[in-house]
């Protein structure tokens, strides 16, 4: 069986180290905030300026003042602190970040990633803080569909979509299997309800075993 | 000079003249100065360069002005938003013009003009279309794109609170780009839930200096 979005979530919460310091992007990555175990540690960085950021708020404790990078109304954790934008960027470019957990259109087998614009011609570009956090966290994970709605591949020999960033793709989580990218190829981690051997003849890309 | 504190919002946003640059706080509506900018509507300047996170949500704040027609330019790193049909609308028609930079790069060039740096190099965007044209360079082995310092005419801020003198406390997530905007215009207006007697902030707290803030209004 492949993995539900819930499932892909909660395998790169238990691959988040104890006490690591993590920004979740927006959309589905946002779900590993309510895998993470008990008392793990880990502290959430949000780009528009907070560490140690709660779950969302619940009706009545909303507060305009306090959300996350998708604007969605959140709450703050003992511990909790907030900067400005230049400082919560300085955190990501400097190196400070353990972990980045972003979505994808497609990432290429050298690790480029290409999240942030299709380049339709009547798309609307956006980049907001994605070409931040591709390049500036220690650990860079994606977590995405392995298969477009067409059946194409998203793990590709080279992106055809706008890069968001160049060989910056460590991991990549999917709802089939989960790869390490890095200077010994793509090498398949697991599996789920597919096999290497089909995997290896759908992909265009070389895989290797671990 | 000490900040002025101005009895209205009109009197906080006088003489902002045609063709400006107006830098805007704000991460959606968290910290958006909308007071102030709804006096500008009023104020009336036109063929504005705005430069803000988001290009506007729903029909108030920025998206107000935007829909006045009164912005020929928006520079910002997230235009496209469930709610920001507004933009999306004059975008598609061909009606404003549209610079996207990556959000850290936006904060850090407010910060370099503020700072006098005349230019930095960022890792940020290298390779990508956003660093197409620009002069790259390699440092230590890694690769990194030329950026300029973004310098406003005017800042519209949204703070907590302001002392007498101008120095400003923020509130959560609200702060954003308040603090850098704060330090990149020649005139910085803050918007404020509250005005106090000058002493009365802790100066441990102070997250903007008086020194950059010009007007102060109590929305």
């Amino acid at each position: 069986m492949s993995l539900s979005k819930h499932e892909m979530a909660e395998l790169v919460a238990r691959d988040i180290p104890r006490g690591a310091y993590v920004n979740l992007g927006i959309g589905q990555p946002t779900l590993v905030a309510d895998h993470l175990p008990e008392g793990s540690g880990v502290v959430l960085h949000t780009e528009n300026g907070m560490l140690n950021m709660g779950p969302a708020a619940a009706e009545g404790e909303v507060d305009p003042d306090l959300t996350n990078a998708g604007k969605i109304p959140v709450t703050e954790l003992p511990g909790a602190s907030y900067f400005h934008h230049a400082d919560s960027f300085a955190m990501m470019r400097g190196g400070h970040l353990d972990v980045c957990v972003l979505g994808a259109f497609q990432v290429s087998a050298t690790g480029d990633l290409a999240n942030w614009h299709t380049g339709a011609p009547d798309a609307i570009p956006a980049v907001g803080g994605a070409m931040d956090l591709a390049i500036g966290a220690k650990s860079v994970f994606v977590m995405m569909t392995l298969f477009a709605k067409d059946g194409s591949p998203k793990l590709v020999p080279r992106c055809s979509y706008p890069l968001t960033g160049v060989g910056c793709v460590d991991r990549v989580y999917t709802d089939v299997a989960t790869f390490d990218l890095g200077p010994d190829g793509v090498v398949v981690r697991e599996t789920h309800g597919m096999s290497y051997d089909e995997l290896a003849d759908r992909l265009e890309v070389p895989l290797r075993q671990s | 000079m000490t900040a002025t504190i101005c009895d209205s919002v009109a009197a906080a946003v006088e003489g902002v003249a045609d063709g400006s640059t107006v830098l805007i706080g704000g991460f959606g509506m968290a910290g958006m100065p909308v007071q102030l900018i709804d006096a500008l509507i009023e104020q009336g300047a036109t063929d504005l360069t705005v430069v803000s996170n988001n290009a506007g949500n729903g029909d108030t704040g920025l998206a107000a002005l935007l829909a006045e027609g009164r912005v020929r330019k928006m520079v910002c790193s997230f235009p496209r938003q469930s709610d920001s049909w507004v933009f999306d609308g004059l975008y598609r028609a061909g009606r404003i013009e549209l610079e996207v930079v990556p959000q850290g790069n936006l904060a850090e060039r407010m910060r370099a003009a503020g700072a006098g740096i005349g230019a930095f190099y960022s890792p940020t965007a290298v390779g990508t279309p956003l660093a197409e044209g620009k002069e790259t360079r390699e440092i230590d082995g890694r690769t990194y794109v030329l950026e300029l310092p973004i310098r406003g005419d005017v800042a519209l801020i949204g703070a907590h609170r302001s002392d007498r003198m101008g120095n400003l406390v923020y509130r959560k997530t609200a702060r954003n780009f308040g603090p850098v905007m704060a330090t990149a215009a020649t005139t910085v207006v803050a918007q404020v839930s509250e005005v106090v007697e000058t002493g009365a902030l802790d100066p441990e707290s102070v997250v903007t200096p008086s020194i950059y803030v010009d007007r102060v209004v109590q929305v």
